[in-house]
């Protein structure tokens, strides 16, 4: 609970209607879409412009007040949980798309803009943005900026980090802050930009940001290669990129993810199918219809027993759908499901996957895994109970062999989720001592009293923590104990 | 925590579906399907948000306080969130169960409890006093009374939203679907079972195709009985023989989202036994609302002790249509009036019923329906499947979100340019009336029942036999 001086404050700043911390609204933000995780916070703020989050900002941290901004609450590295309380801003009042710059191919928008409504619009005016993380219907492009979303078409198009241009934002003393602009080329210094992007709430509320467009691709095609044997896919995969082919999605999905999004969507996904590949290409007609003869020559070379060409765009279109619902599809095997993202080079994918599969069979935990073959994001996925202590630590064990194994095939963490709680033990087995000396000095200069998001990013264990304890108000009362209660029952 | 809260923790622990809870994985995927979140944008006020609060609750996070149970109110009951959902939660199960246990250990407000216990207890469930009702009602239109009272200013007495509600009321006569269609002479014929339950059987037209019990539904016999008849015709034109069970009372759906489950059991039990005598191959429904709870009877009645009558409620659920699904088959193909050559004349947009949509998953085929008529340009609503506001007596008890509900849906009526809104529920018809009220726009626009859009639209003949 925050002192009544400080709640009248920050009251007075947006408007008693806009800042809340009734029992109903704390709960209502105590967690994000990661499993496990759920934590107190002390108090909720709906900033309606920048003016407001500066003076939001300047009052938390001239009272130390914990600040963790949140989006639609869609993540899955916990990296809007409260772990030591403070105060959620929410940004979706700030939704505004400012400005779709048609001249400079850039567009301008508050970070509370949601991500799905964003790709409406400007897909009106005949423009594209590629990043299309599987969350887009709810979540929002602050979210997507400050986690570095990536989404289907990264092989092709890149993610989120390769789109923006320039930012606002506002810094831990509550200084406004602005980078970048509508520029291809931009040499001025450090790359604020790029430091803000993925910084996960850690540095600074990301409140406006211009980002890049491209022209929207005139035509577009999808096809699905089915295979009996799962290296068959893989090596797919592999044989696409080494014959020169960057197809706009590449994405793969393992038999009991086919099942289970079927099971959803139902629309004839061949369930007995040891894995499929949905390859889509898009361009102008005849750039797509010769690739998509020659990646019908490279899958019946490498293995596929069945393929299927989409004969309309809606078809195409209920293909990639269900795909974008796998992980929530998987959901329906057992009560909780845990996905992660580990990534490597491309031509290591037939690798990883047998990897995971040996891993899952070592752990004795059921692992489905789905991904965005092309760039070698995998999204191995645990289907496990929460209620079962032993289980989801065989999981996590699992998973951080998993992280080993990517790591040692020249591989990262985490490809596009974000570090947030759940990869911060992870974090020095990818970027080295050196490089979390180099990313904490970069915090301590920039957030010198700790005050924005703490406990992401940098953690001491190296194992997965199932649940944190609010350190602030252990003793106090009982919160800490039913937070643990919460998490692990 | 304090002992009404205290008692209502327990009984929520007790009665809320762990497993379903725990399903809940927290995507978030349901938000933007919900009503009551696009227009507040809290997550409380979201299925994952609720959901999170029950398990708060369950977990003993939190007490289920006077906000708690305001939150789970001004849910709409829709079940938009339930085809969001991918993990495939039963959030219409959790909050059922969830305002069943406030129900049964606290009393609501004065007023809450007087809507309730009118409509819920006092009306819904007796058909005589329906009847009565409609009866005064007629008197109360025939006779000047309406007209006196509406210029006198009397109805300035009562809220505005009740005035508003007063002026959609359809003009009713006291008679429902039996009485209209032996005093309009057509034909029928009664029958009596082996176990003496009174039928009544109206032919097929040419070649039958199949029987079906008709559910004639409380409120849709009194306020809407030429509705029910234009029903009875059309399904009798595509081919069907149609049952009426003298012995069927209201579904029970209005007790059910109210939390009043022993109430809804027991109606359901005698409309199960009531179909079940007159041995027909569907049920027919024109009430979304209706129709969702008649198809889940299933669950309802799912911890019945007597097996018997849980088999057949399997049985009754899955006989449960919408007249659209058997008017599009097994029903035999109606004739438009129009020929096909002929000019679109009327702009139609149709808004989803909510139970219709998202617990009966019928959405197409009202639409098909209307597409396949040459006259008709079907133009489609954009939110046509966001609730319109009236969620059963929503739009008495939550005035204020089903106002705000009610009037961006008629901003996206207007920007169709269409001249009538076609609906497939009791419920949301009155309600896009209001709203027709409410802005003003009783001459441009008019809302009406899919079957009476239909009937005026395709060739019926009515002769015998």
């Amino acid at each position: 609970m925050l002192e009544t001086v400080i709640r009248e404050q920050l009251a007075a700043v947006v408007g008693g209607k806009w800042f809340k911390d009734d029992p109903e609204s704390l709960v209502s933000y105590s967690y994000d879409a990661t499993p496990l995780y759920q934590a107190m916070p002390d108090g909720v703020i709906f900033p309606g412009s920048t003016q407001e989050v500066s003076d939001i900002v300047k009052i938390c941290s001239k009272h130390r007040i914990s600040v963790i901004t949140r989006g639609a609450g869609s993540n899955l590295c916990g990296g809007t949980i409260p772990l030591q309380g403070g105060l959620i801003v929410v940004m979706t009042r700030m939704n505004k798309l400012l400005e779709i710059d048609a001249d400079n191919l850039t567009a301008t928008f508050q970070t509370g803009l949601n991500t799905k409504q964003f790709h409406l619009s400007v897909e009106r005016t005949g423009l594209f943005y590629p990043p299309d993380p599987s969350s887009m219907i709810i979540c929002t492009m602050g979210g997507n900026i400050a986690l570095g979303a990536g989404g289907l078409r990264g092989l092709k198009y890149g993610t989120t980090k390769d789109y923006v241009l320039g930012l606002e934002a506002v810094l831990p003393d509550g200084s406004i802050l602005r980078t970048g602009g509508k520029l291809v080329k931009d040499a001025a210094g450090y790359d604020l930009t790029r430091l803000l992007v993925g910084s996960g709430g850690t540095l600074a509320i990301l409140t406006e940001a211009t980002v890049k467009l491209i022209p929207k691709p005139s035509y577009r095609k999808a096809m699905v290669a089915v295979y009996d044997d799962l290296q068959a896919a893989a090596r797919t995969v592999s044989n696409i990129i080494a014959n020169h082919i960057f197809p706009c999605t590449l994405e793969f999905m393992d038999q009991p993810t086919l099942q289970v999004v079927e099971d959803f969507a139902k629309i004839g996904l061949p369930v007995h199918a040891k894995a499929m590949l949905a390859i889509e290409q898009d361009g102008s007609v005849e750039d797509v219809e010769r690739d998509l003869k020659k990646l019908e020559e490279i899958c019946l070379a490498s293995g596929a027993v069945q393929l299927n060409i989409a004969k309309t765009p809606e078809e195409g279109a209920k293909v990639m759908e269900a795909r974008r619902s796998a992980l929530a599809a998987l959901s329906r095997l057992r009560p909780t499901t845990i996905l992660e993202d580990a990534t490597v080079p491309r031509s290591k994918i037939a690798d990883m996957v047998l990897e995971v599969q040996r891993i899952a069979q070592k752990y004795d935990v059921q692992i489905c895994t789905f991904g965005h073959a092309g760039d070698g994001n995998l999204h191995p996925t645990a289907m496990t109970d929460a209620r079962d202590p032993e289980e989801i630590h065989r999981v996590e064990e699992a998973f951080a062999e998993i992280f080993e194994a990517a790591i040692a095939m020249g591989g990262t963490i985490t490809g596009e989720h974000g570090v947030g709680i759940v990869k911060a033990p992870y974090l020095e087995w990818k970027v080295g001592e050196a490089g979390i000396r180099m990313m904490k000095s970069i915090k301590d200069a920039i957030d010198p009293h700790q005050i924005m998001n703490p406990g992401k990013l940098f953690a001491e264990t190296r194992k997965r923590i199932v649940f944190q304890e609010r350190t602030e108000q252990a003793g106090r009362d009982s919160a800490s104990d039913q937070d643990r209660k919460i998490e692990t029952s | 925590m304090n002992s009404t809260h205290e008692k209502l923790a327990q009984s929520l622990k007790l009665t809320l579906d762990e497993d379903q809870l725990t399903n809940c994985m927290r995507c978030g995927f349901c938000q933007t399907a919900c009503p009551t979140f696009i227009e507040t944008g809290l997550e409380a006020a979201s299925p994952r948000g609720r959901i999170a609060l029950m398990k708060a609750v369950v977990d003993g996070l939190m007490e289920p306080d006077e906000s708690f149970r305001s939150q789970m109110d001004l849910c709409l009951g829709c079940r938009a969130c339930e085809p969001a959902c991918p993990s495939d939660v039963k959030y219409g199960q959790l909050i059922e169960q969830t305002r069943a246990a406030i129900a049964a250990e606290k009393p609501y407000s004065l007023p809450v409890r007087v809507v309730r216990k009118t409509f819920l207890q006092g009306i819904f469930p007796h058909r005589g006093r329906l009847k009565l009702i409609g009866k005064t009602l007629s008197f109360y239109q025939k006779s000047g009374l309406q007209k006196f009272a509406r210029s006198s200013g009397a109805m300035k007495l009562f809220p505005d939203h009740l005035q508003q509600l007063e002026k959609a009321l359809p003009d009713v006569t006291g008679d429902g679907l039996e009485e209209l269609w032996s005093k309009a002479g057509l034909p029928y014929r009664r029958e009596t079972t082996g176990s003496g339950s009174k039928l009544m059987v109206i032919p097929a037209s040419g070649a039958k195709v199949g029987r079906v019990g008709m559910f004639r539904g409380c409120i849709m016999d009194v306020m809407f009985a030429s509705t029910n008849v234009n029903t009875v015709r059309l399904l009798r034109q595509a081919g069907f023989e149609i049952v009426i069970p003298e012995e069927q009372v209201c579904c029970g759906a209005l007790h059910a989202h109210a939390g009043e489950m022993d109430d809804a059991k027991q109606l359901a039990g005698q409309n199960i036994w009531a179909f079940g005598e007159a041995n027909v191959d569907y049920i027919a429904s024109n009430a979304g609302g209706c129709g969702a709870l008649l198809k889940e009877y299933d669950h309802l009645m799912h911890a019945e002790q007597d097996k018997r009558l849980q088999l057949a409620a399997i049985r009754f659920a899955e006989q449960v249509k919408d007249i659209s699904e058997l008017l599009n088959s097994p029903g035999r193909p109606l004739t438009p009036i129009q020929a096909e050559s002929a000019n679109k004349t009327v702009k139609v947009t149709y808004q989803d019923s909510c139970h219709l949509r998202n617990v009966m998953r019928v959405q197409g085929e009202p639409r098909q329906l209307m597409q396949q008529l040459p006259g008709v340009d079907m133009c489609e609503l954009q939110g046509a499947e966001v609730c319109c506001g009236s969620a059963g007596i929503y739009n008495l008890t939550q005035t204020e979100m089903s106002t705000t509900l009610l009037d961006h849906k008629m901003e996206h009526v207007e920007a169709t340019g269409a001249e009538v809104i076609v609906t497939s529920n009791p419920g949301c018809l009155l309600q896009m009336k209001w709203g027709i009220e409410r802005a003003g726009k009783q001459r441009g626009i008019k809302a009406v029942h899919l079957a009476d859009f239909l009937a005026a639209q395709v060739r019926i003949e009515d002769v015998g036999e």
